[in-house]
């Protein structure tokens, strides 16, 4: 039996606040942390330091990225440890990542729909009185040649103002812990979008829009970054004994043990970009 | 008609999602069950292992598998390989130790099987065990039905 740290009644969770810490070294923090740790964690990074794209673990880069704009310009392109879609971060994200033991949480249960729940509200808790927030419902559609569909889940996912997405958030379930992370649009480059393709498993909410009119910028919403970092960690606060942790005692970038996210080769890219445009029957231009 | 759900089908392998409704939470008789809602089915030395029905149900539409080698010890109560399902990845762990003699590769292009047919088609490894004795740790039918009932029953 495991005894979790307490106090006041709460259970303990170490805070790691970030500023610009490249997204490759944010992510082998969190599987270093999910794994070999048995503290609850929350690390706030406001900003990264790059654009950087970033996949989900069953991620392929021909259908998801524009390989041949992201060749050209040398855009790093990750694949993370975590399930979900494609994002492009960058000093405009911040990332709000939890970190906890199964048993933290009195009655929640360790699996997405019950933990996307929980976060869900929290979220809305901290975002309240800012724009019409809520969570998105999903229903994921397979959208077939002859334009019939296929309804394939139901979930509540994204966040959303209106009908225009500013967060999106992926999971890791252990056996007793799991990760919930999130990259919050607070601003970002409209240039950059054109690096990401449209999904083809895509939300019924998004009705074939490009990301320019899918997405929109909390900046627009909330007065400051720092306003939404300290309304998340007050909202945290309800549900845990929350307790700063200087980063000099976590970041350690020499320490890869269980880090599985990774940066995709050049050499990847290029076979992915080969092999696409051998599919597409054309020529692959040199970039 | 046929014709537009074959290919439906196939679309949807490839982009690795199930179309396959989930059926209600079921355990077999005759299976031994880890607490981590892992199965193992045994016929000598060799165990064949995957993901409860209780498991699939919780975790949703499956539309990937991280598989391991073959060839790789797997040690009881460890992760060995991950499911991804609505943006998560969840470890599977591995019921018994031993060493990876095969793997599902039909779970490459159709992981929805881990959905469809949890205790045959969707199963996920074959293990050479190296301790039979570990099986005694595990559960049988009855009593995981029972565990699965108390802990839905928490929450």
């Amino acid at each position: 039996m495991i005894l979790h740290r307490v106090r006041d009644g709460l259970p303990l969770m170490n805070l790691v606040s970030l500023r610009a810490v490249p997204i490759l070294q944010q992510l082998h923090l969190e599987e270093r942390l999910l794994r070999s740790s048995s503290d609850n964690w929350c690390i706030i990074n406001d900003g990264t330091n790059r654009p950087n794209i970033v996949m989900g673990i069953s991620g392929r880069p021909s259908e998801l990225i524009d390989l041949k704009s992201v060749l050209r310009d040398r855009v790093p392109v990750i694949r993370r440890f975590s399930g979900g879609g494609t994002v492009i971060v960058d000093d405009g994200t911040i990332f709000v990542t939890f970190i906890c033991n199964k048993d933290a949480i009195p009655g929640l249960q360790p699996y997405p729909h019950p933990l996307m729940s929980w976060t869900g509200q929290l979220y809305k808790d901290v975002l309240h009185g800012f724009g019409d927030f809520h969570l998105q419902e999903n229903e994921i559609f397979l959208y077939y040649m002859y334009a019939s569909l296929t309804v394939l889940d139901t979930y509540f996912t994204d966040y959303a103002i209106g009908s225009r997405k500013f967060g999106g958030n992926a999971q890791s379930i252990t056996k007793n812990r799991w990760v919930h992370h999130t990259s919050f649009l607070w601003d970002y480059d409209i240039k950059n979008m054109e690096y990401l393709k449209i999904p083809s498993r895509a939300p019924k909410y998004r009705s074939a829009r490009p990301h320019v009119e899918f997405l929109c910028r909390m900046t627009e919403y909330v007065p400051s970054r720092s306003t939404f970092i300290e309304r998340t960690i007050a909202s945290l606060g309800n549900h845990f004994s929350v307790k700063p942790i200087h980063q000099d005692r976590v970041i350690d970038p020499s320490n890869t043990l269980h880090s599985s996210s990774k940066l995709l080769t050049r050499q990847e890219l290029e076979e992915a970009y080969s092999s696409l445009c051998e599919k597409l029957h054309i020529a692959a231009i040199s970039v | 008609m046929a014709a537009r759900l074959l290919w439906a089908s196939r679309v949807a392998s490839y982009l690795r999602i199930s179309t396959f409704p989930r059926g209600f939470a079921s355990v077999v008789k005759d299976l031994k069950y880890a607490d981590t809602h892992e199965w193992v089915k045994v016929d000598g030395t060799s165990a064949t292992v995957g993901i409860t029905d209780h498991a699939q149900d919780h975790l949703g539409d499956v539309v990937y598998v991280e598989l391991p080698e073959v060839g790789t010890n797997v040690t009881q109560g460890k992760n060995f390989g991950a499911v991804e399902s609505v943006k998560a990845t969840s470890d599977i762990n591995s019921p018994v130790s031993g060493e990876v003699v095969e793997v599902n590769t039909e779970l490459n292009s159709s992981p929805g099987l881990v959905n469809a047919s949890a205790y045959d088609d969707g199963w996920i490894i074959k293990v050479k065990m190296s301790d039979a004795g570990e099986l005694d740790s595990l559960m049988d039918s009855d009593r995981y039905a029972k565990f699965c009932e108390e802990e839905d029953a928490k929450h």
